[in-house]
């Protein structure tokens, strides 16, 4: 039984669609992920799941009661904005405070628990200082603390880290995740940074244009994408348009490639993925794509047209015959521009898209 | 479940909204909206029936067609000179840097913040035919008679200069600070001159800000009345003739030069609202650094911008000096000195031991006071309304929303004779909005008026801190489980009222030297200080009238640094 469920929720901006009919559920104890590019809806699910946007339609669940139109003060959620919105007429003490007086509980259980938040985030003893004598990454901190502190059902990020420089940001990020464990809290955690959600999250859905595209555990989702957004959005991907050539009852799918004219083989494994004379998208991802190796099968001719340096791995871009792919490679030693080459599209790693 | 649903509609219904919604209704029907129907509506009615006869007649008299004239003539030539002083003093202040330079940049908008009574009375001091300079002259060169009378319109268009110039002053200013340097800078590189620069970058870039002061010059010069009552000669104005004809009791007359006035004054108004939303605009655009100021390298330019720095900021501070230095001259002991012969306490010491001196003191705070207050009060309220929000939105669209905003504006936009004529008119007899209540003739009508004219600059001053004021503090308040008064309590409040307090402080002081309006509908209850202040005058107690002056300038002072402090506070 899912702890939060969304059901056909939309929610439109004037004629602009930010939101349109997402489904999604989130169980008890899940670190959640919404993931997309900017604009693709994911914040404004969040504040709807907040309480700070009401869906046009569709409703929210928590707990197995509607929620759809309960007012925040009123759904016991800690939220950390991404502009982390700290009080700053207000003290440490007094923001992270600040829940629990509104909930007017007793000023020996408020010092307790600020207390106990703060040095949950490692700042205790920074009671007294104002928002404006603080780094970036302990303001960042004192938000999270004052989420925590009214000890919320469910607790919302709204990109939290991205206003930290990037050394930060990996530090707090397993910081949070450990945070989030130990406390046994349940989190929905918005990014348009795929490492990050990828290294939080237990389970991510990935939005685009105001969609829902895919869910999944993040291995699943980026080694078997099943959309092109998808695809796309998540990584470097090598997209390859082709032609379904075999007979459509077997596995055995054999593709002829629109450009370059090759012929691949890969495994199909529902059959309405590749419906015969209808062209469809065949994603491989650049480390996947080998170099000068001897394989058997999708072996094509090509050379070299660049080589891209880039310190750990390089890239190098092959055109086999007007088909043009990228490859990652870890040492361009002995490759060439203008060299001939093979590539291998080895058929474990080629995924069938969703068109 | 129907019981149910019921509950919560009702529960999330937004009643507060209603409740500020009713209030915010009631002030505009009985202040703005109602007042200024009875002046059209008795312009319009002869004995009962409806005619455009009172147009007829008016227009056709010479007198009011030369009023019409005069009153836009003045206010054009108004403008075109405060933007002849206003805007190249800007460039130069703004630009440059070089001694001299904050002396007068301090001093700048020192017109502003002077009541148009206690600035004419200075002037009179100062320029009149028997002032300081007039006297110097005169003596130095013994001459028979003064050399030169300060009346009619050289005397009109040099006060209006001197107390508007600001307005042009700052905006421009205000818009060179908003103008992205790199933008100049990429003009030059793609190899325009520095006068292509500036006409086909800076002035286009410039023209809102341009426009704004324009608007505001020429609305505050069709709404002067001192200077033309004290030195406008026979320049006839409509402030003027509105102000005669309710002397005569010639009340018709006087409302339906009140119509035409307010007609001729609003035009302004709808402007001034289409280039708010340009400005805004602008302003987000912006996202480059700001110019730095040039050091004016040369000696010789240096020295002359110094000399001009200097040279206006004496002009600035000579009609204060002057009230200052006659506010302790002795009755009697200047007739035809250049400066007063005996210099006595005196006058201050009848100020506050006199209990008529006491008594308008007293009225004057007290009116001001009760207009400012109730202008915060009644700020919040409509702020809240005119803020989008989740809560407020289903409740009062944008149709609304625009509407409020215009009718809020109407009071400030309207010259103050219009506000007190439509006041009088509206609420001078008995079966009113107000029922068998009669406002005129009450201590209460100033208050109201004063409330009416000042509001917006509260409200205008409460709008921008909360336009600073990030809205997801609010939401992080609502997530974290406070309530709607908790959250405006608690976060909106303590960050909001610094900018509402100086924006109540300006209102105030204002309010305290208002003399247009005050004129018009005082009674002995109520009989503020710019009533003392011209019947001193008039009674040739100069001494007395610039003591007032100088006590009213200390005042405004105070609450000014005050205000300012506030403002830095809120920052």
């Amino acid at each position: 039984m899912p702890l939060l469920s969304l059901k056909n929720v939309s929610r439109s901006f004037g004629s602009t669609r930010a939101v349109a009919d997402v489904s999604l559920d989130v169980a008890q104890g899940e670190f959640f992920g919404l993931l997309g590019p900017s604009g693709c809806g994911k914040t404004t699910t969040l504040r709807m799941i907040a309480g700070l946007e009401k869906p046009d339609s569709g409703s929210i669940e928590f707990q197995n009661a509607d929620i759809t139109n309960l007012p925040p003060e009123r759904r016991g959620f800690g939220m950390v904005f991404q502009n982390y919105a700290l009080f700053p007429h207000l003290n440490v003490f007094e923001n992270v405070a600040f829940g629990l007086r509104a909930r007017h509980k007793t000023k020996a259980e408020v010092a307790e628990r600020v207390a106990s938040a703060l040095e949950l985030v490692q700042l205790p003893g920074y009671d007294k200082r104002a928002m404006d004598e603080l780094s970036g990454g302990q303001q960042q901190r004192v938000a999270i603390a004052r989420a925590i502190a009214i000890e919320p059902a469910l607790l919302l990020f709204d990109e939290p880290l991205s206003n930290l420089d990037v050394s930060l940001r990996e530090e707090t990020r397993s910081e949070l995740r450990e945070l989030v464990t130990r406390l046994g809290l349940t989190a929905v955690y918005v990014t348009h940074d795929q490492e990050e959600a990828f290294a939080l999250c237990d389970r991510i859905s990935v939005m685009v244009g105001g969609k829902l595209m895919q869910s999944g555990r993040p291995r699943e989702l980026y080694e078997e994408p099943s959309e092109i957004s998808v695809a796309s959005f998540l990584g470097r991907n090598n997209l390859i348009k082709a032609m379904r050539v075999s007979s459509s009852k077997t596995t055995d799918g054999e593709f002829k490639t629109l450009e370059g004219g090759h012929t691949l083989h890969l495994t199909v494994k529902h059959e309405e993925l590749a419906p015969l004379n209808k062209p469809v998208f065949i994603a491989i991802r650049p480390e996947h794509v080998q170099l000068n190796t001897n394989g058997a099968e999708n072996s094509l001719r090509g050379h070299i047209r660049e080589i891209v340096f880039g310190g750990a791995t390089s890239t190098v871009r092959v055109d086999a015959n007007g088909l043009l792919l990228e490859a990652l490679v870890l040492r361009t030693d002995g490759l060439k521009v203008d060299q001939e080459c093979t590539v291998v599209l080895s058929p474990d790693h080629l995924t069938l898209l969703k068109n | 479940m129907k019981a149910d649903q019921l509950k919560e509609q009702i529960r999330n219904y937004p009643w507060a909204s209603v409740a500020l919604f009713l209030v915010t209704a009631t002030v505009l029907i009985y202040g703005v909206i109602y007042p200024n129907l009875s002046v059209v509506i008795t312009s319009l009615q002869r004995a009962g029936t409806w005619t455009l006869a009172n147009y007829r007649e008016l227009l056709s008299e010479r007198t009011v067609i030369e009023a019409i004239v005069s009153s836009l003539g003045l206010s054009v030539g108004t403008v075109l000179l405060c933007a002849i002083v206003g805007v190249p003093l800007a460039f130069l202040f703004e630009r440059f840097t070089f001694p001299g330079r904050r002396l007068f940049a301090a001093l700048s908008a020192l017109p502003l913040v002077l009541p148009p009574l206690v600035g004419t009375l200075a002037f009179i001091f100062l320029c009149g035919e028997s002032g300081i300079l007039a006297h110097g002259i005169q003596n130095l060169l013994a001459l028979q008679s003064p050399p030169w009378r300060l009346q009619g319109w050289p005397a009109l268009l040099l006060f209006h200069t001197y107390t508007m110039y600001p307005f042009f002053y700052v905006l421009t200013g205000a818009g060179l600070r908003r103008i992205d340097a790199s933008l100049a800078e990429a003009a030059r590189s793609l190899g325009a001159s520095k006068l292509i620069v500036l006409r086909r970058v800076l002035l286009p870039q410039l023209t809102p800000s341009l426009l704004a002061a324009a608007l505001l010059t020429f609305m505050t010069s069709m709404a002067s009345f001192s200077a033309p009552l004290f030195f406008g000669g026979d320049v006839r104005v409509l402030t003027l003739e509105i102000f005669r004809a309710r002397q005569r009791s010639d009340d018709v007359i006087a409302v339906t030069q009140t119509v035409i006035l307010a007609i001729l004054s609003l035009p302004a108004l709808i402007f001034f609202q289409r280039y708010e939303g340009t400005r805004r605009f602008a302003a987000a655009a912006m996202k480059g650094a700001p110019r730095k100021r040039v050091t004016i390298a040369s000696g010789k330019a240096r020295a002359l911008a110094t000399t001009v720095a200097v040279l206006f900021a004496i002009v600035l501070v000579l009609p204060v000096v002057t009230l200052f230095v006659v506010s302790f001259a002795q009755e009697g002991s200047w007739t035809t000195q250049t400066l007063p012969s005996a210099y006595t306490v005196a006058n201050y010491q009848r100020l506050f031991s006199d209990p008529y001196a006491a008594e308008v003191f007293f009225n004057s705070v007290t009116m001001s006071a009760i207009a400012a207050v109730a202008a915060l009060l009644w700020s919040f309220c409509i702020i809240t309304l005119l803020r989008r929000r989740r809560a407020t939105q289903k409740f009062v669209g944008e149709g609304w929303r625009r509407l409020l905003s215009l009718l809020v504006l109407i009071p400030w936009a309207l010259p103050g004779t219009v506000v007190a004529v439509s006041i009088a008119e509206a609420y001078g007899k008995p079966g009113s909005l107000l029922g068998s209540f009669v406002l005129v003739g009450t201590f209460w009508i100033l208050p109201v008026i004063y409330f009416l004219r000042f509001m917006p600059l509260v409200v205008r001053a409460l709008q921008a801190s909360m336009e600073q004021l990030d809205p997801t503090l609010e939401e992080a308040a609502g997530s974290l489980g406070a309530r709607a008064w908790q959250r405006f309590t608690r976060v909106t409040l303590p960050l909001v009222w610094p900018g509402a307090v100086a924006g109540t402080l300006l209102a105030f002081v204002i309010a305290l030297g208002e003399y247009v309006a005050s004129v018009l509908v005082f009674v002995p209850a109520n009989r503020p200080i710019s009533i003392a202040i011209a019947s001193e005058l008039r009674d040739f107690n100069l001494g007395a009238a610039a003591a007032y002056g100088v006590v009213l300038i200390v005042i405004i002072s105070i609450s000014m640094v005050v205000a300012g402090k506030l403002e830095r506070l809120r920052s």
